[in-house]
């Protein structure tokens, strides 16, 4: 068995969760640039975060066979003052040759505010000047449904096609817009928030299994680094054949994140 | 799956999680009575759709707690986390 989980924030996590991960089959792992929980205090601490992000993590994946590739940016939380989120963002260019950089991610909305926004169309901006794919942040809660449309509609009106761009937290009521603007579309797998794994399955069996994919989006906060694993065993739980369950979570991540030269899972 | 392989994978699972929603609602009956909470308000109308007989619930109780506002605050400055339920509540019409 192998599968990717294509976003996960590995900084957050132990060495022993990538031993569980490596034991369970995963190959690869994208991490996408986030929120520490905290605000950083200087536009250093992203320089530090992005060094981390593109040096220190793929060697300590690298220790148990697994593949570490990043997305760079700021997030739409600490985005909310233009000031400081324009001085991270001009930090991102010289990071972008890095061999383990796939595009600009996690970018979105936190509480879908006018600054927000203004720094979302810069990074939208500054992925189509650099041609890179992006991985997209969706609210929480009750902000999701309004800063899903928002999003999605700042990402038609830039040049970059819908099918490069995945947005990521989609749950029933968000997914059918996602898919039939022609995004591809992750399910992000949390105990409470998001969706659970029978939910996410739930999903697949209404919207179908192109265009979409699963990941745990691990973190510093309640999250489960097995979380695809356990997807997967609840797709055969349903009987659902092999070949499904390799394709959410294992070749759409794949397919998705190929258009990328520089991904390519080692044989 | 059939009808009777989801229950027979499902209900004890369910089962547990609907004698926790019982409880929830019989802790917050103990409690001494307090101003309206929007996401008092907004559970008691989802537990509504639950019951209503129709489909895509989990959408439609999704859609019931999210913000339908169109209006965008220029920072996030003063605005709480979110809280799981919309400051105001929409009708199941509108949403």
């Amino acid at each position: 068995m192998r599968y990717i989980d294509p976003h996960i924030h590995m900084v957050s996590r132990t060495t022993d969760d990538y031993q569980r991960m490596a034991q369970a089959g995963c190959v690869a792992v994208t991490e996408p640039a986030f929120w520490a929980g905290f605000d950083r205090s200087s536009a250093q601490g992203f320089y530090d975060y992005f060094r981390q992000l593109t040096e220190y993590e793929p060697r300590r994946a690298a220790q148990f066979g697994i593949q570490h590739f990043t997305w760079l940016c700021i997030n739409p939380k600490e985005a909310d003052d233009p000031g400081f989120a324009r001085e991270v963002v001009s930090l991102i260019p010289d990071f972008l040759d890095n061999t383990n950089v796939l595009g600009i991610g996690e970018i979105g909305l936190n509480k879908n505010t006018k600054n927000e926004l203004i720094i979302l169309e810069e990074q939208i901006a500054l992925a189509e000047k650099y041609q890179q794919m992006v991985l997209v942040h969706t609210p929480h809660l009750e902000d999701k449904l309004k800063g899903t449309r928002i999003i999605m509609d700042a990402l038609a009106a830039s040049s970059i096609d819908a099918g490069r761009i995945l947005i990521d937290h989609v749950e029933e009521h968000t997914v059918a817009e996602v898919l039939d603007r022609g995004f591809w579309a992750g399910m992000t797998l949390y105990p409470d928030t998001k969706v659970t794994p029978q939910r996410a399955v739930d999903i697949i069996e209404m919207y179908g299994s192109e265009r979409i994919w699963m990941n745990s989006a691990g973190d510093w906060g309640c999250s489960d680094p097995l979380a695809v694993p356990k997807a997967r065993l609840e797709m055969k739980r349903r009987g659902h054949s092999d070949e499904r369950i390799d394709q959410v979570t294992l070749h759409n991540p794949q397919a998705f994140l190929s258009q990328c030269d520089r991904f390519a899972i080692d044989q | 799956m059939s009808r009777e392989q989801v229950i027979d994978t499902y209900f004890m699972e369910h089962r547990a999680k609907l004698i926790d929603i019982a409880a929830y609602l019989d802790r917050l009956d103990r409690t001494s009575r307090a101003a309206d909470d929007i996401r008092e308000t907004s559970f008691r109308q989802c537990l509504e759709i639950l019951a209503d007989g129709e489909s895509r619930r989990a959408a439609r109780i999704l859609s019931l707690l999210s913000d339908h506002t169109t209006a965008l605050p220029q920072s996030a400055d003063g605005l709480k986390g979110a809280s799981g339920a919309p400051v105001s509540l929409v009708t199941e019409d509108s949403a």
